[in-house]
């Protein structure tokens, strides 16, 4: 990077800016600490551990830089443009509190650096160049702040939240669901078995698992095919609707678009997508399910190659913004107590922003800007591994009502069966919601609550039994930099 | 014999008795929801319009005064589905906030699954409803009369 060590503080001009050769980005434009951030601006925060000896201030104008219109050197062709306008502009560089290695550098970008509606542009433009950069140990971007103009140029999800419950007629509780298990090498008929009795037990929602396309032991067209007599059959012994994300992820968009084709046409109301197809696909898809009256599940799968290292990447609430803008209608989003990474602040930070039409900064939640979504619906985010029965009260008290919560294996792993399985699940989740609506304090008497339901619900006791001790306290690797108040799973 | 309707919130748990009706009624009242009852002899899934038991009650802010109706409602139609919903008008999330059935028929008659077998191993579904059986007169002409 140009100007190691340099502690330039402003922009320079004449022939100190335009002579050939390398000068410092923070003498470019790219750091303007006097800039006044324009509504129609995208903000960004990212969190920057530069180099030994490298100025932070130079290390955030070169982020700028490089995520804009610069490049390595002077060029003469910045002087045919309006660069002042292209050139996005470093406005503040921050301490973190305990870190001296690291800073948080906001930088702002002009509207017009960035395609209508799409998402690919977005991120190649802010993430695309810069995170390689050798003067920086590690970069991690924290968050975005979406501009009205610019999100209104997004369709959002197909159906969010509200039409979604309108579409099931399920109301005042979470929903809920299940992974079929074993995820890999189930033959279809084996497979739909599952589907059935999961739904006829009590659960809304069967999944087929992220790695499960079409493979030599069950081709996607058997399994569809089983799968929606499943959740037929249990439509008729409950008279609910139920569903079964089935999942169109494949190797192109032809192939995608002719699973999803033929889901719709056997009777799903939901399909399923990977984060792994990307984003162009994933919008294209959210086209196809608003064109087509299917319900759209985002599983994140390969989200923590990128989300988790707090030093590095791209923060899941950045990666939840753009599947809200792109548009889907479930986003798997974290459980707080189940088997995978997650601190309940920081959660509670990814579900607000899938959620909520306006989300205000909160740094203890790890949410750097005010974001309003202007009416853009909101995603159901999805809650999955390692949850059971015996957590409900946890569940609804960090997760809310408006969720999914996905019981794999406390559902398939149930001792009596999978529709046992399912009905504990649904019966502790309900007993939960009344509680609740009844004004008892449920994080409190949770346990109890659910040990006198569970009297009338062989199925629950023998879930509390197996599981109810089971807990998954690890540390989190994410955390906020401001804590405001402690914060534990238990 | 028959089975059991599982929609609504609370549809996985024991019957709610009338006290623990009111407390739901309540919960709602103190989130601002308008409570409106609704009823049906027929519960397919996607019977989206079950008939009302008036308008909401909008102005309607005490719990034993909406519970009276559910009294009334029961009274009228006894041998009917009927359920109490909780509407949230709130900006970005205006739908149904709750809703859990109150009243179920002594025999609930449930469905049959019919299977038209399609070519390619497709099946088209669709699921008829028993208690739509009887005929239209007999369904909407004597109900409460």
């Amino acid at each position: 990077m140009a100007g190691n060590g340099s502690s330039a503080k402003g922009t320079v001009t004449g022939e100190k800016r335009w002579g050939a050769g390398v000068i410092p980005y923070a003498t470019m434009g790219y750091y303007e600490p006097d800039y006044e951030p324009a509504d129609t601006d995208v903000l960004a925060a990212f969190r920057i551990t530069p180099q030994k000896g490298v100025d932070p201030i130079e290390a955030g104008a070169a982020v700028a830089g490089e995520s804009s219109t610069a490049t390595w050197t002077v060029v003469w062709t910045d002087r045919l443009t309006a660069y002042e306008k292209y050139q996005a502009k470093c406005y503040k560089v921050e301490d973190v509190p305990g870190n001296p290695e690291q800073k948080i550098a906001y930088i702002a970008y002009n509207i017009d650096l960035f395609e209508e509606g799409s998402i690919p542009n977005m991120t190649s433009s802010i993430i695309g160049n810069v995170f390689g950069f050798k003067a920086l140990k590690a970069l991690r971007l924290e968050d975005l702040r979406i501009p009205i103009a610019y999100l209104k140029t997004f369709p959002g999800p197909p159906h969010g939240i509200v039409m979604e419950r309108e579409y099931l007629n399920k109301y005042g509780r979470p929903l809920l669901g299940a992974t079929v298990k074993p995820k890999l090498g189930l033959s279809a008929r084996n497979y739909g078995r599952v589907v059935y009795e999961a739904l006829r037990g009590g659960l809304d929602f069967t999944k087929d698992d992220e790695n499960i396309n079409s493979q030599p032991f069950m081709r996607w067209r058997d399994r569809y095919l089983f799968s929606i007599e499943g959740v037929k059959r249990a439509e008729e012994q409950t008279g609910e609707v139920k569903g079964h994300y089935m999942n169109v992820t494949a190797a192109t968009m032809e192939e995608m678009y002719k699973r999803a084709e033929f889901a719709k046409e056997i009777g799903s109301v939901i399909i399923m997508i990977d984060l792994t197809i990307g984003y162009t696909a994933m919008t294209s898809m959210s086209n196809w399910a608003r064109d087509n009256g299917c319900i759209l599940h985002l599983h994140r799968a390969g989200y923590a190659t990128w989300a988790r290292q707090k030093n590095h990447g791209v923060n899941f609430r950045v990666t939840a913004k753009w599947a809200r803008m792109s548009g889907v209608d479930h986003i798997h989003s974290g459980t707080v107590v189940g088997k995978l990474e997650g601190d309940p602040a920081i959660i509670k930070g990814y579900y607000d922003t899938l959620r909520d039409d306006f989300v205000p900064e909160n740094r203890a939640n790890g949410i750097y800007f005010d974001q309003h979504w202007a009416s853009m619906p909101g995603v159901m985010p999805v809650a999955s591994g390692g949850i059971h029965a015996g957590q409900s009260h946890q569940l609804l008290h960090y997760l809310g009502e408006d969720v999914v919560l996905q019981f794999g294996g406390g559902t398939i792993g149930h001792p009596m069966g999978i529709a046992a399985g399912a009905e504990c699940n649904r019966v502790a989740t309900e007993a939960m919601i009344k509680a609740r609506n009844e004004g008892r304090d449920f994080m409190k008497e949770g346990p109890d609550i659910l040990k006198k339901v569970a009297k009338s619900y062989p199925s629950l006791q023998t879930a509390l039994d197996v599981w109810g001790e089971i807990s998954f306290n690890y540390e989190s690797t994410d955390t906020p930099d401001v804590v405001a108040t402690p914060t534990s799973a238990g | 014999m028959g089975i059991r309707i599982r929609q609504g919130t609370f549809s996985h748990l024991p019957e709610l008795t009338d006290d623990e009706i009111k407390l739901q009624i309540q919960y709602g009242l103190d989130n601002n929801w308008a409570i409106s009852i609704e009823f049906t002899d027929d519960p397919h899934p996607r019977n989206a319009y079950w008939d009302m038991w008036g308008l909401p009650m909008f102005d309607t802010k005490d719990a034993s005064a909406c519970f009276t109706e559910v009294a009334a409602c029961r009274k009228a139609y006894p041998d009917h589905y009927i359920k109490v919903n909780a509407y949230n008008r709130t900006y970005t999330k205006q739908t149904t906030a709750l809703s859990f059935i109150v009243n179920r028929p002594a025999e609930e008659p449930g469905f049959r699954l019919d299977r038209a077998e399609l070519n390619d191993r497709r099946i088209s579904y669709t699921m008829h409803s028993y208690a739509a059986e009887k005929p239209h007169g007999e369904r909407y002409e004597s109900n409460g009369k």
